[in-house]
C-alpha cells in the first residue's frame, strides 16, 4: 500500500462560525462560541454555558435551501451545510464523476427531535415523521442525498471519536482503491439527552472551560458539523487540483478500562498517538503542533497530558485545545479539529488554548496561550477520545 | 478481501446458540415482535457484573464469548460492531428520566450504557483487548460496515483475526412507536407464516451475533467470505440484478455458480419485489429466506450471514427456510449469495464460498 490520501476540501459550521472563513476569523480573534444557552430548549438555560451554532432551525433550513416541513433534524441541517461547503471547497462540480463516499460520525443522531416529540410519538399519531429521523443513519443518508453521494455511505458511532474514525475508514477505503474520494467527518447538535447525561457525570463547567489548567472544572458542550474531502493521489493528479494537506497517519486503540473514564497514565491515548506516528513514518520531534482532545475535565487532561509526555518527553510540541473556542462538539469534534488542523497548516498559525491561567502541577508543559503567526506548521497531530475507551489520533501534514 | 469465518456466536429468536444443530426445532412467535431466546448468561459472565448489565449488554458479551470460544481465540486483533438503534432499553430509560423528572435528579448509569459503542467497549474490557475498536450505526449498513472494516483490516495485515458483530434489540415501548410506521405489520401474525400475509410492513425482530474472522483457513472454518458489497438506494429491480451480475464477475463467478441464494424476504408486499425479481428473472437455483425466523431489524444481515455459513458447514438447507420449495434440488453447497435490503434503501450482498 503506497497510495497517499489528500485533503482537498474542508467545510465547517460550529459556535464560532457558519463556514471556514468565519471559523478562521474567530480563531484568529480569540473569539469563543461558548455562551449562555439560546436555542436548546432546556431547564439548564442560564446555568450551563455551551457553544451553540448561532442559528435557529428556521434559519438553518433557509441556509441549506431545503423545503420547510420536511423532517430534517438540527444535526442533519448543520451536516448538510458543512458537507456542501467541503464539496465546494474541493472544487467538485460533478460529484458522480468519481467513486465518492460519505462517512459521517454521530452519536445522538436525531435525538433533538425524538426528545422533543417523544410523548407524542408514544401516545399519539402526531409528528410521527420523526420516528424515522431518530437513528444515526438518517442524517448521513439525508446529507448524502443533498450532496449527491451514491457510491458508499456509512456512519461511525464511537461517541467523541466518531468523526476521527470516519476519516480513518475513508482513508483506508481510498488506499485500497475502493473509492476515489470520501467526504468524512461528523455532526452533532446539542440535545437535552446528552447535556443531562454529561451533567450527571458532573463534568460540565459552569464557566468557560479551561483545558490543561490546574483549576479546570470540566467541559463545555458544543454543537457543530465538519467534513474534509479525502482524495486519492490519482484523483488529485488527474484534476490537478490544489491539495490542502495530506492525511499521513492515523491510530485507533481501545483503552479497555472504563466506559467513561481514562487511565491516569493515558494508556489508550498513548497507543493511538504512537500508532499514528508509526503509520506516518514521522519521528515525534517532527510534529509541530498537537491539537489536543483537551476537554477540560480533570480526568482527560491529566491522562492525555501524561500520554503526550510519555511519547514526546517533557519538551513536547506546541499544544492547544481549541475546545475552548468550539466547546466539545462530541461526535463532530474530530471533524471540527481536523478542519482547524488543516487551517493551521494552510496559514502557518497555531491557535491558542483560551482561558488558561495556571499550569497543571502534574504536567511539565503549558499549552499555547497566544495566537502564533508565521510559525512552521508542517505536521499536526489531532486527538479524539471517546466513551468506551475509543481513542483515535490523526496526523495532517503539509503537502 | 477474502476472510474465513472461524467461529460464530448467534443469539436470536431461534435456538441458535449451539452451532452443532441447524434450526432443527424452529420456534414460532405469535407476538407482534420476536424476542431472542436468551442463553444462560452465568456460563459466560460473573454474577456480580451480570446484575449491572442491561439485556443487550449481556447478550453482546455472551455472544462474543461464544464466538471466540468456538474460534479458539483469546484476544482478537480488533473488535468492530454495528447497530441500527444501539441500546434501546437504556436510551428509553434515560430519556424517560430526563422528560419525567424535568432534567433533575438523574443518575448516569443508563446514559453511560446508551452510547452505541458500549458493547464494543464492554467486550474489549471483558477481554482486556487494547486493539482497534470501532462501531458503526447506519441502518441496513451497520453490520455490513463493520464487516467491511474487519475484512479490510485482515486484507491489509493490520490484524490477523477480527471479532465482528451486529446487535439490535426491540422493547415494548419502541415497538409501540415503530408500529406507527409503514414498515411494521398492523396485524399480529404467526411468525413462521410470514410470507402468507400479503400486507404492508414486516415483523420486528432482534438479535446479536458475533463472527470471528481470519485470513487463513483452519479446521474450524465454516466458510470463506469472498466479498461483500453495499448498494445505496438502487432505482430498480434491474439495477440490483445488474450490480449483482457485475459483483459476481468481479469475483470470478457467474450466476450459474451460485448454489444457494439467501434472500432477506420480509413479507412486505411493497418491497419484496427486489427479491422476487432475482428469483424469477435472474437466478435459477435454490433459495432460502430467514426473516420469518429472525424478524426484521437493522442488523438482520447477521442472521443471514450466520445462515449462509451454517448452510455451507452443514451442507444442508433446513426445510423451514427453503423458498420456492417445489423447485428445490439437493446439491452440494459451494457458493452462497446473501442478498438483503433494509427498507428499500440499504441493499447488501455477501458472497460466501466453501
Amino acid at each position: 500500500m503506497s497510495k497517499r490520501v489528500f485533503v482537498t476540501g474542508i467545510g465547517i459550521i460550529s459556535g464560532i462560525g457558519k463556514n471556514v472563513e468565519e471559523t478562521l476569523q474567530s480563531l484568529i480573534e480569540g473569539k469563543s462560541g461558548v455562551e449562555e444557552i439560546k436555542y436548546l430548549r432546556t431547564n439548564h438555560k442560564g446555568t450551563i454555558p455551551v457553544s451553540e451554532v448561532k442559528f435557529s432551525e428556521e434559519e438553518l433550513i433557509e441556509m441549506a435551501g431545503v423545503p420547510a416541513g420536511e423532517p430534517y433534524t438540527r444535526s442533519t441541517l448543520i451536516g448538510m451545510i458543512a458537507a456542501a461547503e467541503a464539496v465546494k471547497n474541493a472544487h467538485i462540480f460533478d460529484i458522480k464523476d468519481k467513486r465518492t463516499g460519505l462517512i459521517s460520525g454521530t452519536t445522538v443522531g436525531g435525538m433533538d427531535k425524538s426528545e422533543h416529540y417523544y410523548h407524542d410519538l408514544l401516545n399519539t399519531n402526531n409528528h410521527i415523521k420523526y420516528i424515522e429521523t431518530h437513528d444515526c443513519g438518517d442524517s448521513t443518508e439525508r446529507i448524502a442525498d443533498y450532496i449527491g453521494v451514491k457510491d458508499f455511505v456509512s456512519t461511525t458511532s464511537t461517541a467523541c471519536s466518531s468523526a476521527a474514525n470516519s476519516m480513518i475508514l475513508g482513508s483506508r477505503m481510498i488506499k485500497n482503491g475502493m473509492l476515489d474520494r470520501v467526504i468524512a467527518g461528523g455532526i452533532e447538535s446539542l440535545t437535552r439527552y446528552h447535556m443531562n447525561g454529561f451533567n450527571t457525570l458532573m463534568i460540565l463547567d459552569r464557566e468557560p472551560c479551561k483545558p490543561f489548567d490546574e483549576n479546570r472544572k470540566g467541559l463545555n458542550l458544543g454543537e457543530g458539523a465538519a467534513f474534509v474531502v479525502l482524495e486519492s493521489e490519482e484523483s488529485v493528479k488527474e484534476s490537478g487540483k490544489k491539495v490542502l494537506a495530506e492525511l499521513t497517519g492515523y491510530g485507533n486503540s481501545c483503552e479497555a478500562f472504563h466506559q467513561t473514564a481514562s487511565t491516569p497514565e493515558g494508556k489508550g491515548a498513548y497507543a493511538a498517538m504512537k500508532e499514528a506516528l508509526e503509520r506516518s513514518g514521522l519521528k515525534p520531534e517532527q510534529i509541530d503542533y498537537i491539537n489536543a482532545h483537551g476537554t477540560g475535565t480533570e480526568n482527560n487532561d491529566i491522562s492525555e497530558g501524561r500520554a503526550i509526555e510519555t511519547l514526546f518527553g517533557t519538551n513536547p510540541p506546541k499544544i492547544s485545545s481549541t475546545k475552548s473556542y468550539t466547546g466539545h462538539t462530541t461526535s463532530a469534534a474530530g471533524g471540527v479539529e481536523a478542519v482547524i488542523s488543516v487551517l493551521a497548516i494552510q496559514h502557518n498559525m497555531i491557535f491558542p488554548n483560551l482561558n488558561f491561567k495556571q499550569q497543571m502541577k502534574e504536567l511539565s508543559f503549558k499549552p499555547v496561550t497566544e495566537l502564533l503567526r508565521d510559525v512552521k506548521v508542517d505536521h499536526v497531530l489531532s486527538n479524539s477520545f471517546g466513551f468506551g475507551g475509543n481513542n483515535s489520533a490523526l496526523i495532517f501534514s503539509r503537502y | 478481501m477474502e476472510v474465513y469465518i472461524q467461529g460464530i456466536g448467534n443469539i436470536s429468536p431461534q435456538n441458535t446458540s449451539d452451532n452443532s444443530t441447524f434450526l432443527n426445532e424452529p420456534l414460532n412467535h405469535e407476538a407482534g415482535y420476536l424476542l431472542c431466546v436468551e442463553p444462560n448468561y452465568k456460563d459466560y459472565i460473573n454474577p456480580i457484573q451480570l446484575r449491572r448489565m442491561s439485556k443487550l449488554i449481556k447478550m453482546g458479551i455472551t455472544a462474543s464469548k461464544m464466538c471466540l470460544q468456538e474460534a479458539g481465540i483469546e484476544n482478537p486483533g480488533a473488535i468492530i460492531t454495528g447497530t441500527g438503534l444501539g441500546l434501546v432499553g437504556d436510551t428509553e430509560k434515560f430519556l424517560n428520566q430526563v422528560l419525567d423528572y424535568n432534567e433533575e435528579f438523574l443518575t448516569p448509569t443508563a446514559f453511560i450504557q446508551s452510547t452505541h459503542n458500549t458493547i464494543s467497549g464492554q467486550v474489549a474490557i471483558a477481554l482486556q483487548c487494547y486493539n482497534y475498536n470501532n462501531t458503526y450505526s447506519h441502518r441496513g449498513f451497520s453490520f455490513e460496515s463493520a464487516l467491511l472494516d474487519g475484512m479490510l483490516l485482515i486484507h491489509n495485515k493490520d490484524a490477523e483475526n477480527v471479532l465482528v458483530g451486529g446487535f439490535d434489540e426491540i422493547t415494548p415501548e419502541h415497538y409501540s412507536i415503530v408500529k406507527k410506521t409503514r414498515w411494521v405489520k398492523k396485524e399480529n401474525i404467526n411468525s413462521l407464516e410470514l410470507l402468507n400475509h400479503k400486507t404492508q410492513g414486516s415483523i420486528v425482530g432482534e438479535g446479536v451475533a458475533f463472527f470471528s474472522l481470519a485470513g487463513e483457513r483452519n479446521d474450524k472454518t465454516y466458510a470463506r467470505i469472498k466479498n461483500i458489497k453495499t448498494i445505496y438506494k438502487p432505482q430498480s429491480n434491474e439495477e440490483v440484478a445488474e450490480k449483482i451480475d457485475l459483483f459476481l464477475k468481479e469475483n470470478g463467478l457467474s450466476k450459474e455458480d451460485i448454489d444457494l441464494v439467501v434472500l432477506g424476504l420480509n413479507g412486505n408486499t411493497e418491497t419484496d419485489h427486489y427479491y422476487n425479481y432475482l428469483s424469477d428473472n435472474y437466478f435459477n437455483t435454490n433459495y432460502a429466506y430467514f426473516k420469518h425466523l429472525s424478524g426484521d431489524f437493522h442488523t438482520a444481515g447477521t442472521f443471514g450471514l450466520w445462515f449462509a455459513a451454517m448452510a455451507v458447514k452443514h451442507q444442508m438447507v433446513p426445510q423451514i427456510a427453503r423458498y420456492r420449495k417445489e423447485n428445490f434440488i439437493e446439491k452440494p453447497i459451494r457458493n452462497v449469495l446473501v442478498y438483503n435490503h433494509f427498507r428499500n434503501v440499504d441493499h447488501s450482498i455477501f458472497l460466501l464460498t466453501q
